[in-house]
């Protein structure tokens, strides 16, 4: 019987142990996968494939200096020993040419971390028979990604984490024949294949709004209404350093001015990194224990995401954050704003699903761009006219969550991130929709 | 180099298979991060990944498994777990590639300078420091870095028509990055970092300019904080290689991948403006528009001579005189479509499949220099190095924006402008294209970081492009 991930990992922990010499101190951090990979254009398989992989990331400290090595292993417990004896060796090496890193920090408090789920996930023939069934007329194209992901944790000090979940993440579109497209998601630990036929048939039935005629609208402000989708992507730029330690001490940080008390958002707007009851990994890449963290209390800032090295170099508090200093489980509180009073609430506007491609057009005013994609509707009156033609905004942060923020929704989606860079992604964020007085279009 | 090449062919030929193809595509890929921020060196970052992916074409379908057990049972497994995976989906499968033509080619590339050795860390790190230490010491400088990025790639093709492709290339990306700030505004200038990439040895950075320029740098920084917002309105736009790479970047490359074209990124990466009928008749931008798929620049990022399907790469016109002639579409779409296409079939890495990519794609030079491109505006604006871009799904209605702005009027360089955006509509910016720099004002560029894909993934691109003068763009500044 082959060993499982955990054994593999503790295996390599047990050698590392062994061959450290005095004076040195370690963090071996763990990440695996076993992938399928189908995606799917016309209703039918483009491309199918799976991927196996596991790596571990070695740091090495000794006199106040520290590198580190990243390598793939190969399912070969001797090979697999070979190489992390050749990556310790080529850190051996590589310490003394460095000058002493004044901000190496450790968390040397010997945490404990453990969870493991291994729900059952479908089989892929279940899983292709259901979408010919139910969507073999449509212009269906997307990725279905699924099997059990593996983060570990270990260093010289005793802490150890690990987090194993089996997941699944559809993701989707329909498309019109008018080039027109409605997107949607199906994913999480368990599989309910009437939840997802569920979420197929709702997207087949707004397809029926898009086949009505395209509204192209002119540049102006708009009143409008952002589902939790589109607000995910306003949410994604904001991780991009907006409430990183790093970035607000060196003028890189899109909040910076809510930081420093020059400007605040509505009151409706808290934000927190919420990672209890998330599907993130409860220690961070560094090797803490993750914390909750408020970021963002009624418009004010409250905390920000603090590193162990940008502790040290900013004097700070360390709290359990990523290196990067991004949320990985962000979130945002709810308003008033009841479901099935969106549309009559919005009157006549905008009803935006999704956006797409934002940057920051001022970073320090936080002002972004980014595009309308995926049924966009007009709407007067409360009801839906037909969908718009792509359009681009370009508006900042303090006015589409400051002044012209009127409401959030009462219900938030879990919006579990789709993102296979390298890796499957166990990022996750949890928001409301907002109904903004105006969001300016420009093109 | 190729250290794995014997046992590689012993091993593949040993698999056993009743699929009608298989191939076994084997990536080795090493990598080192070095970086001095705020004069501190940050810890160095080393990797080091090896892996294979089997694929399989079972009665036309073909499944891919990817593993890093590189020993004969793993490989088999995984060849066994593609078959079935391709039996599996048949009666599902999009493609029928039963006719689709195998290559057997056996070729081998070698990035320029490969072997040539580099300077130790120990240097490369005082290289680094020394730059970081000369920024001057200044209140309103909160942030620099100066970093450098060594990755070496060794793949090698097999597969059961016979075909053996090996490359070995090198790639250096140099950088260097000032942000000053004033407490209500920051401004960031840049050099290299992650459109300066190239492959070779350590000739690149001194090409990149990287040596003694920290004090320019955080020089030019500190003018942009002091310097007015970008002017608003219709001006002509001289646009200089560090933003023109991104600008074919966003609005000729990726509306060009003819997978886009054919619907398979429609959920992610988005789809296309244009469409299969449009090559060979649409006219893309004025007739001084010369866009080539160019493989053989040796230095530039994207120069191979095989692509990761097998396809031979060779120079080729996608726009000519302005008319679109071809898309950018590897084998596999060229075989869908029936239009002819290039060797852009690429993949990140053993872990992902390949795909329609942009490789190197370059703007042909023109015959102004810079100064006879300056004395042709008489109102407008010079932009340079992008921070901000954004497009949408079909690359048509895009916004850019570049670190450094400077007025021209009459024909003259004026000031400095801060935060220099600019929109437009790809299906009518290239018509405005009204000046080419010439061979002096072309550099060699090039980005890590194209993203695209289901799943998705990183890969490397080159852009080699002129100055170039856009009349009658919308700019804009910022808020501040």
């Amino acid at each position: 019987m082959s060993a499982t991930p955990q054994q593999r990992f503790e295996t390599l922990l047990g050698a590392l142990r062994d061959t450290l010499q005095v004076g040195e101190q370690f963090t071996l951090g763990y990440s695996a996968e076993q992938s399928q990979f189908i995606r799917f254009n016309h209703a039918l398989v483009r491309q199918a494939g799976e991927v196996s992989q596991a790596s571990v990331q070695l740091r090495l400290m000794r006199d106040g200096r520290q590198a580190e090595q990243q390598i793939t292993l190969g399912d070969d417990a001797v090979l697999d020993r070979t190489r992390l004896a050749d990556a310790l060796s080529q850190l051996r090496q590589t310490l003394p040419l460095l000058p002493v890193d004044p901000y190496l920090r450790l968390d040397d408090t010997p945490w404990h971390s453990h969870s493991q789920q291994d729900h059952p996930l479908p089989e892929l023939d279940e899983v292709l028979a259901l979408i010919e069934r139910e969507a073999g007329d449509l212009d269906l194209v997307g990725i279905y990604a699924a099997g059990p992901i593996c983060r570990g944790f270990a260093n010289s000090f005793g802490a150890f984490g690990w987090h194993q979940a089996n997941s699944f993440n559809m993701d989707w579109s329909l498309f019109h024949s008018n080039g027109q497209a409605v997107k949607a998601n199906y994913a999480g630990q368990v599989w309910h294949a009437d939840d997802f036929t569920a979420r197929l048939r709702q997207a087949r039935e707004q397809l029926a709004f898009l086949g009505r005629p395209a509204i192209t609208l002119k540049p102006g402000s708009y009143r409008a209404y952002l589902a939790p989708a589109a607000m995910d992507e306003i949410a994604g730029m904001l991780c991009w350093g907006g409430f990183s330690a790093q970035a607000l001490a060196t003028g890189n940080s899109a909040l910076q001015r809510l930081y420093n008390g020059d400007a605040r958002l509505s009151p409706l707007v808290s934000f927190d990194e919420q990672v209890s009851g998330s599907l993130s990994p409860a220690f961070s890449d560094e090797g803490s224990p993750r914390l909750d963290v408020p970021l963002i209390t009624q418009g004010q800032a409250v905390q920000r995401l603090i590193s162990a090295r940008s502790a040290a170099e900013f004097a700070l508090q360390a709290n359990g954050a990523d290196s990067y200093e991004s949320p990985c489980a962000l979130s945002l509180a709810p308003g008033n704003l009841a479901s099935e009073a969106i549309l009559e609430r919005l009157g006549t506007g905008l009803y935006i699903s999704n956006l797409w491609y934002l940057n920051y057009s001022d970073l320090p005013a936080a002002r972004m761009t980014g595009l309308t994609r995926f049924a966009t509707f007009w709407v007067e009156n409360g009801e839906i006219q037909g969908p718009v033609s792509t359009m681009r905004f370009d508006d900042s942060l303090y006015s589409l969550l400051g002044n012209q923020l009127e409401d959030l929704t009462r219900e938030r989606e879990m919006i579990l991130s789709t993102s296979t860079y390298g890796q499957r992604s166990t990022g996750s964020s949890h928001l409301p929709g907002a109904l903004v007085k105006g969001l300016t279009l420009t093109l | 180099m190729f250290d794995s090449s014997a046992l590689l062919r012993q091993r593949f030929a040993a698999l056993r298979s009743t699929a009608e193809l298989f191939s076994l595509r084997h990536v080795k890929q090493s990598h080192q991060a070095l970086s001095v921020r705020r004069n501190v060196a940050e810890p160095p970052f080393f990797s080091q990944d090896e892996g294979a992916m089997l694929t399989v074409r079972v009665n036309g379908v073909e499944a891919y498994a990817a593993t890093a057990d590189l020993s004969q049972h793993g490989l088999q497994q995984a060849l066994e777990r593609a078959e079935a995976l391709a039996r599996q989906i048949a009666g599902h499968s999009l493609l029928d590639l039963r006719e689709q033509p195998v290559t057997s080619a056996r070729h081998d590339h070698v990035s320029p300078h490969f072997d040539q050795p580099l300077p130790s860390l120990a240097d490369c790190l005082g290289l680094l420091a020394a730059e970081s230490a000369s920024v001057p010491k200044d209140s309103r400088l909160v942030d620099w870095q100066a970093g450098l990025g060594m990755s070496v790639v060794e793949q090698t093709y097999l597969n059961s028509a016979g075909a053996e492709l090996r490359h070995a290339q090198r790639f250096l990306f140099p950088g260097l990055s000032v942000t000053a700030s004033d407490g209500q505004d920051s401004q960031s200038r840049s050099l290299g970092r992650d459109n300066f990439g190239q492959q070779g040895g350590f000739e690149i950075v001194e090409r990149c300019g990287l040596i003694s320029a920290a004090s320019r740098v955080a020089d030019e920084a500190l003018q942009l904080l002091l310097a007015p917002n970008t002017p608003s309105g219709p001006h002509d736009l001289l646009l200089m290689p560090d933003q023109m790479m991104l600008q074919i970047h966003e609005s000729i490359g990726h509306p060009l991948e003819m997978d886009r074209i054919l619907g398979d990124e429609r959920n992610y990466a988005g789809t296309s403006f244009v469409k299969a009928s449009d090559f060979g008749h649409l006219q893309y931008g004025s007739a001084l528009l010369n866009v080539t798929f160019d493989p053989t620049i040796g230095e530039e990022l994207a120069s191979y001579s095989y692509d990761d399907d097998g396809t031979q790469a060779s120079k080729q016109f996608l726009i000519r005189d302005g008319l679109l002639l071809r898309p950018l579409g590897g084998a596999l779409s060229q075989f869908r479509s029936g239009l002819d296409g290039v060797a852009n079939s690429r993949a990140c890495g053993w872990n992902r499949a390949p795909i329609d990519r942009m490789a190197n794609l370059n703007i042909e030079p023109g015959d102004r220099s810079l100064a006879q491109l300056v004395k042709g505006i008489e109102h407008g604006i010079l932009m340079r190095t992008n921070r901000s871009w954004s497009i949408d799904d079909a690359r048509n209605k895009f916004q850019f924006g570049c670190e450094w702005g400077q007025l021209i009027e009459n024909g003259e360089l004026k000031g400095v402008v801060k935060n220099p955006n600019y929109r437009g509509i790809s299906a009518q910016f290239w018509r405005n294209l009204s000046a080419v720099g010439d061979r002096s004002t072309f550099q060699v560029l090039g980005t890590p970081n194209c993203g695209k894909g289901e799943p998705n993934q990183v890969v490397r691109v080159g852009h080699a492009s002129p100055a170039c003068v856009f009349r009658q763009i919308d700019v804009f500044g910022g808020d501040a």
